[in-house]
């Protein structure tokens, strides 16, 4: 794709700038890149489409949107760009909370203090998943199940969110587990459903299919309350259907994997401004709704303040965990 | 016959003239970002995908689908011609397409590539049509221990081939498997082999590999090698388009061995590459004439060809009854179909019958599209073996580059694709063979991931693989596989213990 083409767009862009009278204190002036940093079709490239759509449908900025894939070394590929492109207020980076997590159990050449944070814009919540046909009624059950010490919990990445919840598990419930880490949510919910591992602790959407399709169902929800009322998933359940961990005894109360937006570093307060103002935007469209539910996530928006206190208080909690089990880089 | 009355039901809704139109721009947008490499399908696939947000899911899957096909088709284009793979999985169709396009046949190589891939793609369509239930059911039998045995026996079915020697296909693969070790390890996730290089943590692409090894490093040899210098003179022939496919049947057994294998490996999910490498190595040991391969054999093209498009269209099967996909372009449209707001998953194939029976009618009608109208364009492409060399080499020099930067927009891995020009050189001037050290590149880490993956399940036990028949006997054959040419050397010494490297020098040079 032409650096021409780039140049050219811009050059009209800056002309018909100067014949429009300045609506805010910082507007684009050439095309936004979106960087998604994951492959094509994940979660994170899924919400990075589904802005950039919504953004282009109602016109909410001028510019043109392009979205760039970096999902190489689980996200680092996507984030060490960020970094490299401090003070470049035309790249926007869509992850996860490994904007934080990965630089403390991995080499990675980033770090989330090195990145301008915008929003979290969707939480997407963790259920513990069983065979369908496993005799397990609830998460007591598989506790009690668990301490034999032979099961095998499945999830994607290592030291990730996913291996994270798994070693909460274990001290909570005082069992031991064998991580089996794989490259995606999705490739973790078939080899259980193939009866290859005993749980895993996918997101509401990784694993819709399969509980539709009577593979695997959920046995709790690490949320402190139920989830929303939605459609029946099953003929007789939906997410709501669905018990809360800590009823059941695993004392976990909430879990979460926040979809993160983020600005490289040195960039002014005021370019930062634009776009948390302009994902506000985002997220009153009817799309964005349809979006959310789609993908069966729980719509907030957490920027500034209370933003920089949810990154906090994660950090802290992941760097125990962490810690605990000695991943920590030196 | 169930499954033929949703199929006839699915073609009222595949035929109709919209769907006819959608199907023919998809084809045509595919062959042109098959035939630019760095494009390929997974990346032309997302560039469309936001333009289907407005479409009906079954609509939009035809489109993106026909432009899978297309790009598959085109994907061989540029191997045959320039040897440069468009598509990972068309690197084996250069082992002998471009030979044979050299030696000024280049309407008959790509008449028969594509001639082969639409038989594949149509034995694929029909597996899916009469087996879908079944084969999800295979698919759900792998886990990683069985992923492995895929994968050792996609190796086993390369290393022991004749050609170089041994122990350089050792090294080949040896260094491969360290290529395809840099970046974020699955297993641990920690950063490896760096090289205190940041940007080495996303891993070395394959198209960055392939683009030097196979398109620079073939160009440093043809620079100092006069003959290439010269423009093939290659009589554009109408009646070879079909002459080439009328032949095509001569092969049977050659087609029908490497559709088996490239259904198999689709369904499994190995993969469309994993596939045609495989399809090549086992051709080349069993067919007659094995000991030509890479000199430009008919059947070094018919069976990756084959094994390829019956592979690519077969992998759409676990992603809608299992979602998982077969390989990244049916990553990329299963990113789609959630957006479309249908979950891939056993339940496709009762709530929405109209979107998956119209997609799989599409593939019958998607694919014959497909074929007339590649075949149509092979006197164009053909004619482009006319260009002088002068000329051509500058472009394929432009060409490896774009296509090496748009991979991630990044200036490292143009260097990186330089570098492995150089390395393609080398290879080719110490008769080093290339194609394991690519496969070795592609799934090299999933070989390992499943591994690994495979002794955190067994406690260290090597008996997994051995655990259930299913496992046991992909190991054994790859053992197998391995072993055989070393039991025929040691069968032949036997005989005539005087002269064992009689026709060694004969191989140098069909060495891929």
């Amino acid at each position: 794709m032409g650096r021409t083409s780039t140049f050219l767009l811009s050059a009209a862009a800056t002309v018909l700038a100067g014949t429009m009278p300045a609506l805010s204190a910082w507007q684009p002036q050439k095309p936004i890149e979106f960087v998604a940093t994951a492959g094509p079709g994940g979660g994170t490239d899924n919400l990075a489409r589904a802005v950039q759509n919504i953004i282009t449908k109602h016109k909410l900025t001028e510019q043109p949107i392009v979205v760039v894939n970096k999902g190489g070394g689980s996200g680092a590929e996507g984030y060490v760009y960020g970094k490299a492109s401090a003070g470049d207020p035309y790249k926007v980076i869509f992850g996860t909370s490994n904007a934080w997590q990965q630089p403390l159990v991995s080499k990675v050449a980033f770090n989330y203090t090195d990145l301008t944070p915008i929003a979290a814009m969707a939480q997407d919540e963790f259920l513990l998943w069983v065979k369908q046909d496993s005799p397990y009624k609830n998460a007591g059950d598989y506790l009690k199940a668990a301490a034999s010490g032979e099961f095998k919990m499945g999830g994607a990445q290592s030291k990730d969110t996913d291996e994270v919840l798994t070693r909460m598990i274990e001290k909570v419930g005082k069992v031991k587990l064998t991580y089996i880490p794989f490259k995606s949510g999705a490739e973790t919910a078939v080899q259980l459903a193939g009866g290859h591992l005993d749980s895993h602790v996918n997101n509401p959407s990784e694993s819709l299919g399969q509980w539709r399709g009577g593979t695997q169902r959920p046995l709790c929800v690490f949320s402190p309350k139920r989830l929303p009322q939605g459609p029946k998933v099953t003929a007789t359940e939906g997410w709501s259907d669905v018990p809360t961990c800590v009823e059941q005894g695993l004392d976990i109360k909430q879990y979460e994997q926040p979809r993160t937006v983020w600005l490289p570093g040195k960039v002014t307060p005021e370019q930062a401004a634009f776009y948390v103002d302009l994902m506000k935007k985002v997220q009153a469209t009817p799309e964005w709704k349809d979006y959310i539910e789609k993908t069966s996530q729980v719509d907030t928006f957490l920027t500034g303040a209370e933003f920089d206190k949810f990154i906090k208080e994660d950090l802290e909690h992941v760097k125990q965990v962490a810690g605990e089990q000695g991943w920590l880089v030196k | 016959m169930d499954n033929l009355a949703e199929l006839l039901h699915g073609f009222t809704i595949a035929v109709t003239v919209p769907h006819l139109a959608l199907m023919a721009v998809g084809v045509l947008l595919g062959i042109l970002v098959g035939v630019l490499p760095g494009l390929g399908a997974p990346n032309g696939v997302s560039l469309l995908l936001p333009l289907t947000f407005g479409m009906q899911p079954v609509s939009a899957i035809i489109l993106l689908s026909s432009m899978y096909w297309g790009a598959l088709f085109g994907g061989s284009v540029t191997s045959i011609l320039f040897n440069i793979p468009g598509e990972p999985s068309s690197v084996a169709t250069t082992f002998d397409g471009y030979p044979m396009a050299r030696d000024g046949r280049p309407t008959t190589a790509l008449a028969t590539a594509f001639g082969s891939a639409a038989f594949g793609a149509l034995v694929g369509v029909v597996l899916i049509t009469f087996l879908a239930s079944w084969v999800a059911q295979v698919a759900l039998a792998f886990g990683p221990a069985e992923y492995f045995a895929v994968y050792f026996l996609a190796f086993a079915s390369f290393v022991g081939m004749g050609g170089a020697a041994p122990i350089k296909t050792v090294v080949a693969l040896a260094i491969g498997f360290a290529i395809a070790a840099i970046g974020i390890d699955t297993v641990s996730g920690s950063v490896r082999l760096n090289m205190g290089i940041d940007e080495l943590v996303k891993g070395v692409s394959f198209v960055v590999a392939v683009m030097g090894l196979f398109g620079i490093g073939e160009l440093l040899v043809a620079v100092e090698e006069e003959f290439h210098a010269r423009a093939v003179s290659s009589r554009i022939d109408w009646r070879e388009v079909f002459r080439a496919v009328g032949r095509l049947p001569r092969h049977g057994v050659a087609l029908l061995r490497s559709a088996a294998i490239g259904c198999w490996m689709g369904i499994t999910p190995g993969g469309p590459t994993a596939a045609s490498f495989m399809s090549y190595g086992i051709a080349r040991r069993f067919s007659r004439r094995g000991r030509y391969f890479g000199t430009g054999e008919v059947e070094g093209i018919i069976s990756p060809e084959t094994a390829d498009h019956a592979a690519g269209t077969s992998a759409l099967l676990p992603m809608l009854s299992l979602g998982i996909p077969g390989s990244a372009t049916a990553a990329v449209m299963m990113g789609g179909l959630m957006i479309w707001g249908l979950n891939p998953g056993p339940m496709l194939f009762v709530d929405q019958k109209d979107f998956v029976w119209g997609l799989i009618a599409s593939m019958y009608v998607g694919n014959i599209v497909a074929v007339v109208l590649v075949l149509l364009t092979v006197p164009v492409f053909a004619a482009l073996m006319r260009i002088p060399f002068v000329v051509i080499a500058p472009l394929i020099v432009i060409i490896c580059v774009v296509g090496a930067y748009s991979v991630s927009n990044s200036y490292l891995d143009v260097v990186m694709m330089l570098g492995f020009g150089v390395v393609g050189y080398l290879f080719k001037k110490l008769f080093y063979p290339l194609a394991p050290l690519v496969l070795a590149i592609v799934i090299g880490d999933k070989a390992e991931d499943a591994f690994r993956q495979s002794m955190l399940m067994s406690k260290g036990s090597l008996g997994i693989f051995f655990a259930n028949k299913l496992v046991t006997c992909l190991i054994v054959a790859g053992i197998a596989l391995l072993l055989l040419p070393l039991v025929l050397q040691l069968a032949r010494l036997w005989r005539k213990p005087a002269s064992p490297t009689a026709d060694t020098t004969s191989q140098e040079k069909v060495i891929i």
